[in-house]
C-alpha cells in the first residue's frame, strides 16, 4: 500500500513589541516571575483591554509579505476556557474576521522544484502565562509575565506532503518573520511554536484521513522527527486494520515519539463570541500602503537579485538569503572586497562551516564581515594565497580581527619574488632526481608532486601561479 | 439641609454657610442612625470622608472649587475603589480591595466630591430588587417592607433617604432607572460609551453604563459634567468633546415632539400608572410639548434577547473569579478542578450562577446560532425601531416600571417574573440609548417614575425636559419619613 502524508501547520509567532497586546506591560523575556504583569494582565475586576497598534502594523506587514488579503475590518473574539495561567478565563483572539486572510508562501522541495503552500489565515491573539509545577510542594506557581504577549497564529492549508516540506515551510516562515523584524523567532524560548496536523491517506484518495494534532514542537529538527514518527505510527495503525483517532498528541523529544495528550471527544467547547470590550479593527488603504512602504526586501526578491546582480548560482543565492542577517553579512563582505563569487564561497563554505561546528547564529559569528572582506581582498591582491587565507581565517575565528596584522606577524605574506621561487624550484628538482626522470619520461602526474614539495618548502607562501610556471619551465628544460 | 439638592448644597458651601466637614458629618450621623434599618450602604468610610471633606474645604479656600467640591456622595459597590472594599454585592469579593480607582471614582474625587461609602446592590448587578445581594436586601425608605429596586438599590435608597447628596449607579437593563422609580428620585442612564467603564466591574460589557442617581435633573447634569468624557483605557468610551450638560437645562420646551409608544401604554400597564403618566403629559403639554403615538414593534422581544446577550457576556466576564488571584477561595482545595468548582460554587449566589449557566448554554456549540446570533439580530431590530421613531419625535415618554415597589420576597422565587420587571427599560440598553427616570407621582404612598428616552447623545435634551418638568412639579422633592 502506498500512503500519502497530508500536513497542515499552525505556527504561533510571538510578536516583538515592547509592550503587550492589550496592556502597557513589558514583554521582555526572562524577568523575575510576575514582575511584568499589570492590573489588566492579572484580570483585576473592572480592567479593560487597550489595543497595541504596533501589533496591527506587524500583522499587516506579515500579510503583505505573504501576498495575503488584509482584513480591513477584523474582529476580536473571546475563547473561553479555565486554566490558571489564563487569568481572564478567556483568551482574546480572532475567529471569523482575522487581520490576515489567504496568502501564499513558496518553498523549495527536496527534488529541487518550487512549491507554493497556501496560507489559510493569520490572526492576532494573546499568549497565556506559564504554570510552574516544580518547587511549590505539590502546588503550582503561576507566572503571568507572558500573559497577554501578542501572538500571530499563522495557519497553512493542508498542502504539505512530507516532513521535509513542513520544515522547509517553517524555515521560510521563520526567515520572513526575521526579515520583517516582527519576532525574534527563537524557537527554544518559545517565540515561535509549531503545531502540526498530520494525517495519511491512500495515494490517489480525494478525502483526507483522520488527523492528529501534534502540539508545541520547539525546533525544526523535532518537527521533522515528530511528523515522521506520527506518519509511521498512523501507517502501522491503518495497515493493522486499526483507525486513527482525532486527538491532540504531544511530541516527546527524549523518547522520539508522540503520545496522546487529550482526545477531541472530551475537548473544550470554547464558546467563542465577539469581544464586547474592543471595537472592530478598521483599517484603510492608506494604513496598508504606509505599512507596505516600510517592508524590507524579502527573501525571494533578494534571492533573485543576488542571482542577477552577483551572478550567483541559485543554490548559493538561496543559502545566502535564507536569513536577513546572512544576506546582510554577505553584502557587507562583497562591498569591501568587490568579489561576489569569492565572497559567496567563503560565506557558504568556510563561515557556515565554522558556525555550524560551534552551533552559532550568524549574528554571533566570531568573524565579522569587515575582516572577511579584508581577507578576501588580500587574496585578490596576491598578498596571500587562497590556502594561506584559511590559516588567517582560523586566526580570525579564534578572536583576532586585524587581517593585515595576522599576515604580518605570522609571516604569511605570499612569496612573489621570482628569484626566491626559482631557488625553491631548483632545490626541489635537485633533491628529487628520480621523479625528474619519471616526469621527463612522460609521467605528467608527477608534476603535482613537485608543486607540493615546493609549496611545503615555502611553507605555503609561494605564489602558486609563478611556482607552476617556473617548475614547468625548468622541468621541461 | 440633608434633603437639599447638590445645586443647593453647592451654593451653601460656596457662601460659606457651612464647611464640607460639617456637611459630611451631618450625613455620617444620619447614615449611622438609619443605615441599620435600610442597609443601603455595605461599607461606610467616615474617616476617609472627613479627610476628603477637609481637603475639599482647603480646595475651596484656595478658590479652586468645582460644583461638586465638598459634596458628600456614595458609590455603588461595583466601582473599584483603592483602599476601600469593593464587593459587588458578592461573597466572591466580600474581602476584595481593589488596587486602583475606577475612572468614575477618580473623576469625582478629582472634582472634590466626598465619598461617604459604598452602596449595596444586587450581586454583580444581577437583579431588579436588591435581594440577590450577599449582604442582605436594601429596604425601600418609603416602606421598609418593600424593595428599593435593583440593581442600584442601595444608591437609590441612600439618595431617597438623604443618606448622601447623590450617588453613582450602573444600568445594564434598567438598574439605575427602575430603582430611581421605586425610590422617587431621578436616575440617568447615559448613551453607551458616554462614561468610561474602566474600573466598573463588568456584568454585560456591551450594555453596562454608569450614571447618576440624584434628587433632581440638575444634579444629574452636574454629575454628568464630571463623569462623562473620553477615556483611553476604555476602547468603547466615545471620544467626544467635553459637554456642559447644564447648558441646555433652561431651554423652553416649545417645538418639543414626544412619542408615546403604544406598546408601553397597552393592557400590561395599570390604569393608575396610566393616569399618572397622563398628568405628566398634561404638564409637558402646558410647557409647549406635543405628543404623538408611536410604535416600537419589537419591544416585546427585548426581554428575551437581553436574557441571552447579558448572561452570555456575563458568563465570560465572571470567569476571572476563579479563586486563583483574588476574591473567595474555598477551604483546602484538593486539586485545581476542586478549587474552581467550590470557589465558584460557594462564592457566587444563585442568581449569578443561574445567569452564568444560561449564558454558557447560549454560547455552546450547537446553540450559538439559535440563541446568541438570533438575540443579536433582535437587538438590531430594536435599535431600528428607535431610529425609525426618532425620525418623527425628539424623545419618547413612558413608564419606567409597570408598578410601584413590590414587597420583599414577593417575586424572588420566580426568576421570569423578576426579569419582566425591566420590560420598559431593557430595550434602551440594547439600543445603547440614553434614558432617564424621574418622579411622576405617588400611588398608595409610593413613588412611581416616568421614563424619557432620547436618541444617542441626547442627554442634554433629556436633562432639559426633566429639569423643566421638575420646575413645574414637586414629585422629586417628596421625601419618605424614615
Amino acid at each position: 500500500m502506498t500512503w500519502e502524508t497530508v500536513i497542515g501547520l499552525e505556527v504561533h509567532v510571538q510578536l516583538a513589541t515592547k509592550s503587550k497586546l492589550f496592556s502597557g506591560s513589558s514583554t521582555h523575556f526572562g524577568a523575575a516571575p510576575n514582575t511584568q504583569a499589570s492590573l489588566y494582565d492579572l484580570a483585576m475586576p473592572g480592567t479593560l483591554p487597550m489595543m497595541n497598534e504596533e501589533v496591527l502594523r506587524m500583522a499587516v506587514s506579515f500579510g503583505l509579505a505573504v501576498d495575503a488579503e488584509i482584513g480591513k475590518r477584523s474582529v476580536f473574539d473571546r475563547k473561553n476556557y479555565f486554566y490558571p495561567d489564563l487569568p481572564k478565563g478567556y483568551q482574546i483572539t480572532q475567529l471569523d474576521f482575522p487581520t490576515v486572510g489567504r496568502g501564499t508562501l513558496k518553498i523549495q522541495t527536496e527534488e529541487g522544484g518550487d512549491k507554493v503552500i497556501a496560507i489559510t489565515r493569520a490572526h492576532i491573539e494573546e499568549d497565556a502565562g506559564k504554570s510552574l509545577h516544580e518547587d511549590f510542594q505539590g502546588m503550582s506557581g503561576i507566572d503571568l509575565n507572558r500573559a497577554g504577549t501578542p501572538l500571530l497564529e499563522i495557519v497553512s492549508d493542508p498542502d504539505l506532503r512530507n516532513a521535509k516540506e513542513a520544515v522547509a515551510y517553517l524555515k521560510k516562515l521563520h526567515s520572513i518573520i526575521l526579515y520583517l523584524g516582527i519576532s525574534d523567532g527563537n524557537m527554544a524560548q518559545g517565540s515561535m511554536r509549531c503545531d502540526a496536523n498530520v494525517s495519511i491517506r491512500k495515494k490517489g484518495d480525494k478525502e483526507f484521513g483522520t488527523r492528529a494534532e501534534i502540539k508545541n514542537v520547539n525546533s525544526f529538527r523535532f518537527v521533522e522527527k515528530a511528523i515522521n514518527y506520527e506518519v509511521q505510527r498512523q501507517i502501522e495503525l491503518l495497515e493493522d486494520g486499526g483507525r486513527v483517532v482525532q486527538e491532540t498528541r504531544l511530541y516527546d523529544s527524549d523518547k522520539d515519539e508522540t503520545r496522546t495528550m487529550r482526545s477531541k471527544e472530551i475537548a473544550n467547547d470554547y464558546r467563542y463570541f465577539p469581544e464586547p470590550d474592543l471595537l472592530p479593527l478598521v483599517i484603510d488603504d492608506a494604513f496598508i500602503e504606509a505599512v507596505r512602504a516600510t517592508l524590507p526586501e524579502l527573501p525571494d526578491t533578494r534571492c533573485q537579485r543576488f542571482i542577477k546582480q552577483y551572478g550567483l548560482s541559485e543554490y548559493d543565492a538561496e543559502v545566502l538569503t535564507s536569513s536577513r542577517d546572512m544576506a546582510e553579512y554577505f553584502e557587507a563582505v562583497v562591498e569591501l572586497c568587490g568579489d561576489a563569487k569569492l565572497s559567496a564561497n567563503w560565506v557558504t563554505a568556510d563561515l557556515l562551516g565554522l558556525l555550524n561546528k560551534h552551533d552559532l547564529d550568524i549574528k554571533q559569528s566570531p568573524v565579522n564581515p569587515e575582516s572577511l572582506g579584508r581577507l578576501i581582498s588580500r587574496i585578490k591582491d596576491n598578498t596571500i594565497s587562497g590556502k594561506i587565507a584559511k590559516t588567517v581565517f582560523e586566526a580570525l575565528s579564534e578572536g583576532k580581527n586585524d587581517v593585515d596584522a595576522i599576515i604580518e606577524s605570522r609571516g604569511l605574506k605570499q612569496v612573489t619574488d621570482t628569484g626566491a621561487i626559482e631557488k625553491l624550484v631548483d632545490d626541489v628538482i635537485a633533491a628529487n632526481p628520480d621523479q625528474v626522470e619519471q616526469f621527463r619520461g612522460g609521467k605528467e602526474a608527477v608534476f603535482g608532486f613537485f608543486v607540493g614539495q615546493a609549496m611545503k618548502l615555502s611553507k605555503g607562501k609561494a605564489n602558486p601561479a609563478q611556482l607552476n610556471e617556473l617548475l614547468r619551465r625548468k622541468l621541461s628544460a | 439641609m440633608l434633603s437639599k439638592t447638590v445645586a443647593e448644597l453647592a451654593s451653601a458651601l460656596a457662601a460659606r454657610d457651612m464647611s464640607s466637614v460639617e456637611l459630611t458629618q451631618i450625613y455620617l450621623d444620619r447614615i449611622a442612625q438609619l443605615n441599620p434599618k435600610l442597609n443601603a450602604y455595605v461599607t461606610i468610610t467616615p474617616e476617609l470622608a472627613l479627610e476628603q471633606a477637609a481637603a475639599a474645604d482647603v480646595l475651596r479656600a484656595s478658590g479652586k472649587a468645582t460644583a461638586l467640591t465638598g459634596i458628600p456622595i456614595a458609590h455603588k459597590d461595583i466601582f473599584c475603589t483603592r483602599d476601600v472594599l469593593t464587593t459587588c454585592g458578592s461573597r466572591m469579593l466580600a474581602n476584595f480591595t481593589s488596587p486602583y480607582d475606577a475612572c468614575v471614582v477618580e473623576r469625582l474625587q478629582a472634582a472634590g466630591a466626598v465619598m461617604l461609602g459604598k452602596t449595596n446592590m444586587d450581586e454583580f448587578a444581577m437583579g431588579s430588587s436588591n435581594e440577590t445581594s450577599h449582604f442582605g436586601p436594601v429596604h425601600n425608605p418609603w416602606d421598609q417592607a418593600r424593595v428599593p429596586g435593583g440593581s442600584s438599590g442601595g444608591s437609590a435608597a441612600a439618595v431617597a433617604a438623604d443618606l448622601c447628596a447623590m450617588a453613582t449607579g450602573t444600568d445594564t437593563g434598567g438598574s439605575i432607572r427602575q430603582p430611581a422609580s421605586f425610590c422617587g428620585i431621578t436616575g440617568l442612564k447615559p448613551t453607551y460609551g458616554r462614561v468610561s467603564r474602566w474600573g466598573m466591574i463588568a456584568f454585560a460589557s456591551s450594555l453596562d453604563q454608569a450614571g447618576p442617581l440624584s434628587k433632581s435633573a440638575e444634579d444629574a447634569a452636574l454629575m454628568m459634567n464630571v463623569i462623562a468624557g473620553a477615556d483611553a483605557r476604555d476602547s468603547t468610551c466615545l471620544d467626544l468633546p467635553t459637554e456642559d450638560f447644564t447648558a441646555q437645562l433652561n431651554q423652553p420646551l416649545s417645538a418639543l415632539r414626544i412619542g408615546l409608544p403604544r406598546e408601553h401604554f397597552s393592557a400590561g400597564l395599570s390604569g393608575q400608572v396610566q393616569e399618572i403618566l397622563q398628568q405628566a403629559i398634561k404638564t409637558l403639554t402646558s410647557l409647549g410639548a406635543t405628543f404623538k403615538d408611536i410604535n416600537l414593534p419589537n419591544n416585546h422581544l427585548s426581554v428575551p434577547a437581553y436574557y441571552v446577550i447579558a448572561p452570555a457576556e456575563a458568563s465570560a466576564n465572571l470567569s476571572r473569579f476563579d479563586g486563583a488571584r483574588f476574591g473567595y477561595r474555598c477551604q483546602n482545595p484538593v486539586n485545581l478542578e476542586d478549587m474552581y468548582k467550590r470557589s465558584r460554587g460557594e462564592g457566587f449566589g444563585d442568581e449569578v450562577k443561574r445567569r452564568i449557566m444560561v449564558g454558557t448554554y447560549a454560547l455552546s456549540a450547537g446553540y450559538y446560532d439559535a440563541y446568541y446570533i438570533k438575540a443579536q439580530k433582535i437587538r438590531r431590530l430594536i435599535k431600528q425601531d428607535f431610529d425609525t421613531a426618532f425620525q418623527d419625535v425628539d424623545l419618547i415618554l413612558g413608564p419606567t416600571s409597570p408598578h410601584t415597589a413590590f414587597k420583599l420576597g414577593e417575586k424572588n422565587s420566580d426568576p421570569v417574573t423578576m426579569y419582566l420587571e425591566d420590560i420598559y427599560t431593557i430595550a434602551v440598553n440594547l439600543a445603547g440609548l440614553p434614558g432617564m427616570s424621574l418622579p411622576a407621582g405617588l400611588l398608595g404612598g409610593l413613588p412611581i417614575g416616568m421614563q424619557l428616552v432620547g436618541p444617542a447623545l441626547s442627554e442634554s435634551r433629556l436633562l432639559n425636559v426633566a429639569h423643566q418638568f421638575q420646575l413645574h412639579t414637586d414629585w422629586h422633592t417628596q421625601r419618605p419619613e424614615v
